[in-house]
């Protein structure tokens, strides 16, 4: 059966490509660090299951110590004139291409379900992405009469554009873990609980609401302030003391706690990762234009549980 | 309490600006000594915990299709495709996208799109385009302002649609902790009380698309002889 393993080997096998690259690029000033770690996280898609807890946080200590030391970047851009000189010849070929991706995930996800006993049907999208990339590749080098190394080298040069920020996601992940054995969680939301007007139930409803998008932010993930908000306000005063509906405060709780996604660094692979991959100068830019959406949504989802839960 | 300066130095270390990494690893380190495990300890949870996260940077196996198209003119393509339509505005585009993307994630699609596979090669190009078009001639940081609406508006659509969806990661959570408490829940009595949020997001973000519009007919006209 295809689980996410095969998934796991081919991405480990792009990172080593990477890593081989880019110890080829001379143009790289960093060439060994960048490279270095480019072959750690190789190592970690392919052994991750075999090096154990131990191996792995020592990995980690080594792509930490990578990334600190600094990543560079090398060429190998394609001139504007060029490209534009392609862009003229293949056309809307390319635009075919790249739907390939989602329109492979799309239908994989479906397909896939209906086939459980080839494919792991909880990982199904993910391994028709995976899929996706490959007939891509393959249909790209055919169409556009390109060599192999040219999407590997062409993704390194944008991996190097990434660069460390690329593993932000997964290490925040971890801290989250860490935070999770440590009972962080319980500890913030005792504090909440003593910063509650007694008897206001618009005051216990913005605690709630707000709580949530601020916690979100410290954790840079609604799922972690989810449980902590709801055991120390949602449940005891919202649903027991203030008979609120249960499904319109949880629900609604969990999106006031997506408003803060929005606003936090820490939810790296939102809004830190999309930044170093569209190469902004300001790695906060995307918050910054998600600023006026989501102060205002947080409003209408606390008003919206005010109104709606309590009949 | 002590558990909690690890939260502090995350903060501090993001206002500082210190190297992220080692933010990160300085805060687990913190925060685990703070609640008594011993270092080895910590170290072990967070490679564990990495581990298990590999997932999340599968993404980036997408990026060699990408380089590939933006080596043959992927990017320029956009740019002539939106030249040949009239009336395509980024606002109007990013909103299209905006319904799109909540809807592709409502009916639990969400890594369909995303920064790496939709942004990066399709989205933000033709936004950068189409702003061209309304303006003329953009500067450096009105570039980086419009990719920056591209990626913003993905996350609103992800965000305000997922929760549609019966069989998503956070109604699935709403569910479990309810039970603990025993609250007995179908999923479907959660998703419908996302779709309020789903349509306040898309009504306020996109009223800021509308005036993103409206900034760029502005310059265009101060532009004007």
């Amino acid at each position: 059966m295809i689980t996410l393993h095969w998934v796991y080997a081919l991405a480990g096998a792009v990172f080593a490509a990477f890593a081989l690259l880019g110890v080829a690029d001379r143009g790289n000033p960093r060439r060994w660090t960048t490279a270095a770690f480019w072959a750690l996280l190789a190592t970690s898609m392919w052994a991750g299951d075999a090096l154990g807890d131990l191996g792995n946080g020592v990995l980690v200590l080594g792509l930490v110590a990578l990334g600190a030391l600094g990543l560079g970047r090398g060429d190998g851009g394609v001139p504007a004139e060029v490209r534009q000189a392609r862009a003229d010849r293949f056309g809307n070929r390319l635009f075919a291409i790249a739907l390939i991706i989602p329109v492979t995930a799309l239908a994989g996800t479906f397909l896939f379900k209906a086939a459980p006993g080839w494919f792991d049907p909880k990982q199904a999208t993910l391994i028709a992405l995976a899929l996706g990339v490959l007939i891509a590749m393959t249909a790209g080098c055919l169409w556009l009469r390109a060599g192999a190394s040219v999407p590997l080298q062409q993704g390194r040069r944008l991996m190097d554009c990434v660069g460390w920020a690329a593993i932000l996601p997964q290490m925040l992940a971890s801290l989250g873990a860490v935070f999770a054995l440590a009972g962080v969680g319980d500890v913030v939301g005792a504090i909440v609980q003593q910063a509650i007007p007694q008897g206001s139930l618009i005051g216990a409803v913005i605690a709630y609401g707000l709580g949530m998008a601020l916690f979100t932010m410290v954790m840079g993930n609604a799922f972690a302030a989810f449980p902590v908000m709801t055991a120390a306000i949602g449940i005891p005063l919202l649903i027991r003391t203030y008979h609120g509906d249960p499904a319109i405060v949880c629900a609604i709780g969990m999106l006031a706690g997506f408003c803060g996604t929005l606003l936090t660094p820490m939810a790296a692979n939102f809004n830190l990762v999309p930044a170093a991959l569209l190469e902004l100068k300001d790695k906060h830019g995307v918050i910054k234009r998600q600023v006026g959406t989501a102060v205002p949504l947080l409003i209408v989802n606390i008003a919206l549980i005010y109104w709606l839960a309590f009949p | 309490m002590m558990v909690l300066l690890g939260i502090a130095i995350i903060v501090a270390g993001f206002l500082l600006r210190f190297h992220p990494l080692l933010v990160i690893l300085a805060s687990a380190i913190v925060t685990g000594l703070a609640a008594g495990l011993d270092p080895l300890a910590i170290l072990a949870a967070f490679g564990k915990a990495f581990n298990e996260a590999r997932y999340v940077s599968i993404i980036w196996i997408v990026l060699p299709v990408v380089g590939l198209l933006e080596a043959h003119g992927l990017q320029e393509r956009a740019r002539g495709l939106i030249a040949t339509m009239r009336g395509a505005t980024v606002g109007r585009f990013l909103t299209f996208y905006l319904i799109l993307r909540q809807m592709l994630a409502a009916v639990g699609l969400t890594s369909v799109a995303g920064h790496p596979q939709t942004v990066r090669p399709l989205v933000a190009p033709i936004a950068e385009a189409a702003a061209e078009t309304q303006a003329g001639e953009l500067d450096e940081d009105a570039r980086e302002e419009i990719k920056a609406w591209a990626a913003a508006t993905d996350n609103v659509g992800l965000f305000f649609g997922e929760d549609i969806f019966l069989a998503i990661g956070s109604i699935l959570l709403i569910k479990g902790l309810l039970e603990q408490y025993g609250i007995s829940l179908e999923p479907f009595q959660l998703s419908v009380w996302a779709i309020p949020t789903a349509i306040a997001a898309l009504l306020i973000h996109g009223f800021r698309l509308w005036r993103l519009d409206k900034r760029l007919a502005r310059i265009r006209a101060e532009r004007a002889p």
